[in-house]
C-alpha cells in the first residue's frame, strides 16, 4: 500500500499498464516532456521512452482521430485532452468514428482506446476550464464514461478502462486531483466499469453523486446527521453503463432520492437518474426526487463561480426538504 | 512588395534593425517622425510594465491565472499603430498591447483575470472580440467578419492573432482556406513565440516556417522578425494596404520569444534552459527599439521616472478593477440569452429561496 493522491494514482495506473502491455501508448498536449499541465504523466516519458509517451501538436481532433487509427491496428492508446472545454474540437471524431467503429465494421474493428481529461469547476480557472460535459459523452452510443472520486477508484477504474475493448471516456475531477490522499494497493488491480459503490449506508434518503461532488456530499451528510437524517450515499463511478440495480435498490429502501452533480441540470445525467427512479421505483417514492445541479448557464469565472458551484449547505437544504416533504 | 522580396518558401526573414538598434536595411525603414517612434516605444514600455505588474498582482493573490505577454510588445504596438478604430481585432489570449492600443482598458483586462466576465465587455474599444481561449477558433470568426465587410462594402480590415501552437488546429487551416477562396480583407498574424506551453515549435510542425503555410491556401505570407518594431510596422502597413485595396488576405508570421511562462501556472524551467532564454534576451524588442532611439539621440526623458508614472497609472487601474461592483446572482444568468427562458428564471428563483433559508439559519 502507498498513500496517493488521484494524480499519483492515475500516474501509477498508467505506469503499470505501460510496463505490462507494450501496445499501450500515452500521448497528448504537454504530456511528454512536461508530464502534463497537472503533472499526471510526470516521469512516464523518461521511464517508457518517447515512442510510447509523447507530446503532440495542439489538435484535439487529430489526437483522438489518430488514436482511433492506432486502436484499430493493434495499439491501446490512452490519450489526454488537456481540459474539459478543449475536448470539443475532438467531438466529431468521438461521436462519428470512435464510438461507432465497432458497430460500423460489424465487430471487425474494435477500439480499445481511453480518452482522459480533467473536468469540473471550483478551481478559479480561466474560461473553458471548468466544465462538466459527462452528459454529452454519456449520450453517445458506443462509449463508456467513467468518473472516479478517490485515488483507489481512479487507479482501478483506469486500469479497467485501458483493458476495455470498448472506447472509454475517463473524466478526472481536477478539483480533487490533490485534495484527497488515500492508501492505494500497489501493483495491478482493476475495478469493474459499470458498478456504483455505496459509500455510506443510510435509511432516510438516497443521494447519488460522482467525482468532486462526493466530497461535498460527505460534508452535507455530517450536517444531515446533526439534523437526525440518515443518508445513503452512492458514488456512481461509471456514468455509462449506469448501475440501475444499485440505485434502484437504495431508492426502494429509503423512498427518497436526491441527485448531486455540478453539470447543467437540463438534459443531464441527473435527468437520466430521475428516469431510473420513475421507471424502477415509482411506487416506492415518498417524495419527488430532487436534483441539486448546476444552473443551465456557463460556469461563471472565478468571481461568480461560488454562486454556481454546489455547496454542502445547498445539498443539505435539498436533503432536508426532501425528507420533510 | 516585401511579400515577394522575403519569400518564406526560401525561409527569408524580414528585418530592418538589428539587436543593437543598428539599421540593417535603410531602404525599408518606415518614414516615421521621431515623436511617433518615441510614442511607440513608450507604448511598448507601458505594455511591458503592465504585464510585469499583472504577474505580481497574481502572485499577491489579487488576480487569478494570467498569460504573460513579455516579449511580444513590438508585434502588438506595431499592429495597434496600423489598426484604425473601425478595423477589427480577434485576439487569442496574448495580445495585451494590441488590445490596449485598440482602446481596451487595463481595468477591463484586470477585471477579466480577476474572474469577472464584465472584463470582456470593452466599453470604449470598437470592434474588439473577447479574449479567445479555445485555441484557433478566432481565426474562423475573423474570416467570417472579413466576408461580412466585403459583402457590406465597408472599408475595414480584420486582425486575428494565433500562437505557433494554434497553427496545428484544424481551424487555422480552415480559416486560411476560406480566407483565400473568399479573398477577405484579413491580416492573419501568427505570434511564433517558440513554445505552446512546453512544446517547442519544431515539435509542432515539420514545416520550414509557419509563414510558408499561406502558400498552400493561395495567399501571400511573410516571416517577420517580431522583435523588430520597424519590420512589424512595415509588414502591417503593407498588409493593411493590400487588404484595403481588395487584394485579399495575407499571413504574417511574427518571430518572437515568450520570455515568461505560458501562464502564471506554468514553470518553463521544466522544458527549457536558462541559456536559451538568455540567448533570446539579446533580441528583446523593447531594449532593441530603445537602443535605436539612443543611437539617434531622439529622446532625453528620464525613463525610470516614466516607469514610476506608469506604475501609478497601472496600480490605479488595478484598484479600480478590484473595487468593481460585486458579482451578483443576476450576473450568472442575465447574458445567457437575449430572451431568458422560463427554466432559467425558475432555477434562479429556487436558488434565491435557498439563499433566504441560508440567511435565516444564521
Amino acid at each position: 500500500m502507498s498513500v496517493m493522491t488521484i494524480v499519483q494514482a492515475i500516474n501509477n495506473a498508467l505506469d503499470i499498464m505501460l510496463e505490462e502491455d507494450k501496445t499501450v501508448v500515452v500521448y497528448g498536449e504537454d504530456v511528454g516532456v512536461e508530464g502534463g499541465v497537472f503533472r499526471v504523466t510526470e516521469g512516464l516519458q523518461k521511464k517508457h521512452g518517447e515512442e510510447r509517451v509523447f507530446d503532440t501538436p495542439i489538435a484535439e481532433s487529430a489526437i483522438v482521430g489518430a488514436g482511433l487509427g492506432m486502436a484499430l491496428s493493434g495499439l491501446r492508446p490512452v490519450v489526454e485532452l488537456q481540459f474539459d472545454g478543449f475536448t470539443y474540437p475532438a467531438f466529431n471524431q468521438i461521436i462519428s468514428n470512435v464510438s461507432r467503429m465497432n458497430n460500423r465494421s460489424r465487430g471487425m474493428y474494435k477500439v480499445p482506446m481511453v480518452i482522459r481529461f480533467p473536468y469540473g469547476g471550483g478551481i478559479n480557472a480561466l474560461e473553458h476550464h471548468s466544465e462538466s460535459p459527462e452528459a454529452l459523452y454519456a449520450h453517445i452510443p458506443g462509449l463508456k464514461v467513467v468518473i472516479p472520486s478517490t485515488p483507489h477508484d481512479a487507479k482501478g477504474l483506469l486500469i479497467a478502462a485501458i483493458e476495455s475493448n470498448d472506447p472509454v471516456v475517463f473524466m478526472e475531477p481536477k478539483r480533487i486531483y490533490r485534495a484527497i490522499k488515500q492508501e492505494v494497493a500497489d501493483g495491478k488491480f482493476s475495478i469493474p466499469i459499470g458498478k456504483a459503490k455505496v459509500l455510506t449506508e443510510g435509511t432516510d434518503v438516497t443521494v447519488v453523486a460522482f467525482g468532486a461532488m462526493i466530497r461535498e456530499c460527505q460534508k452535507a451528510i455530517v450536517m444531515a446527521k446533526e439534523a437526525g437524517i440518515s443518508v445513503e450515499l452512492i458514488d456512481l463511478r461509471t456514468i455509462y453503463p449506469i448501475d440501475r440495480e444499485t440505485i434502484t435498490e437504495s431508492i426502494k429502501k429509503t423512498g427518497r432520492f436526491v441527485i448531486v452533480a455540478e453539470a447543467n441540470e437540463s438534459f443531464s445525467v441527473g435527468a437520466e437518474l430521475m428516469a431510473i427512479a420513475n421507471e424502477e421505483a415509482f411506487l416506492y417514492l415518498e417524495a419527488p426526487p430532487k436534483r441539486v445541479m448546476g444552473f443551465d448557464t456557463i460556469v461563471p469565472l472565478a468571481k461568480g463561480e461560488p454562486l454556481y458551484m454546489i455547496t454542502p449547505d445547498r445539498i443539505f437544504y435539498e436533503i432536508e426538504r426532501t425528507v420533510k416533504f | 512588395m516585401i511579400f515577394d522580396d522575403f519569400d518564406p518558401r526560401e525561409d527569408k526573414v524580414f528585418r530592418i534593425i538589428g539587436n543593437e538598434g543598428e539599421v540593417l536595411h535603410k531602404e525599408f525603414l518606415p518614414e516615421l517622425d521621431d515623436e511617433t517612434i518615441v510614442k511607440a516605444y513608450k507604448s511598448m514600455l507601458y505594455a511591458r510594465v503592465a504585464d510585469n505588474m499583472a504577474v505580481s498582482f497574481q502572485r499577491q493573490g489579487r488576480m487569478f491565472t494570467y498569460p504573460l505577454n513579455n516579449g511580444h510588445e513590438a508585434i502588438h504596438i506595431a499592429a495597434g499603430m496600423i489598426m484604425r478604430d473601425e478595423d477589427w481585432l480577434a485576439p487569442a489570449f496574448r495580445e495585451l498591447g494590441v488590445m490596449l492600443a485598440k482602446g481596451v482598458s487595463l481595468k477591463e483586462i484586470f477585471l477579466y483575470y480577476m474572474g469577472n466576465e464584465e472584463g470582456s465587455n470593452f466599453k470604449k474599444a470598437n470592434h474588439v472580440l473577447p479574449i479567445c481561449i479555445s485555441i484557433g477558433s478566432q481565426f474562423l470568426h475573423a474570416t467570417g467578419i472579413g466576408y461580412s465587410i466585403k459583402y457590406q462594402k465597408k472599408d475595414e480590415v480584420v486582425f486575428p492573432f494565433i500562437g505557433d501552437g494554434g497553427t496545428s488546429e484544424g481551424d487555422f487551416s480552415e480559416a486560411l482556406n476560406f480566407g483565400g477562396v473568399w479573398k477577405v480583407p484579413v491580416v492573419y498574424t501568427i505570434q511564433n513565440n517558440q513554445y505552446a506551453i512546453s512544446v517547442p515549435v519544431h515539435r509542432q510542425t515539420k514545416s520550414i516556417n509557419l509563414a510558408v503555410k499561406s502558400y498552400g491556401f493561395g495567399i501571400p505570407g511573410i516571416k517577420v522578425d517580431g522583435n523588430d518594431f520597424f519590420a512589424m510596422y512595415v509588414a502591417y502597413k503593407v498588409a493593411h494596404e493590400y487588404a484595403r485595396a481588395g487584394k485579399g488576405a495575407v499571413l504574417i508570421e511574427a518571430l518572437t520569444y515568450r520570455k515568461g511562462a505560458h501562464t502564471t501556472s506554468d514553470d518553463p524551467s521544466k522544458y527549457r534552459t536558462k541559456e536559451e532564454e538568455q540567448e533570446w534576451d539579446k533580441t528583446d524588442p523593447v531594449k532593441r527599439l530603445k537602443k535605436y532611439i539612443d543611437n539617434k539621440g531622439i529622446w532625453k526623458e528620464d525613463e525610470d521616472k516614466l516607469i514610476e508614472e506608469f506604475k501609478i497609472t497601472i496600480e490605479n487601474q488595478f484598484v479600480e478593477a478590484e473595487e468593481h461592483t460585486a458579482y451578483h446572482l443576476d450576473d450568472v444568468f442575465k447574458h445567457m440569452y437575449v430572451d431568458m427562458p422560463d427554466d432559467l428564471k425558475r432555477q434562479k428563483a429556487n436558488y434565491e429561496q435557498f439563499l433566504t433559508w441560508k440567511e435565516n439559519r444564521k
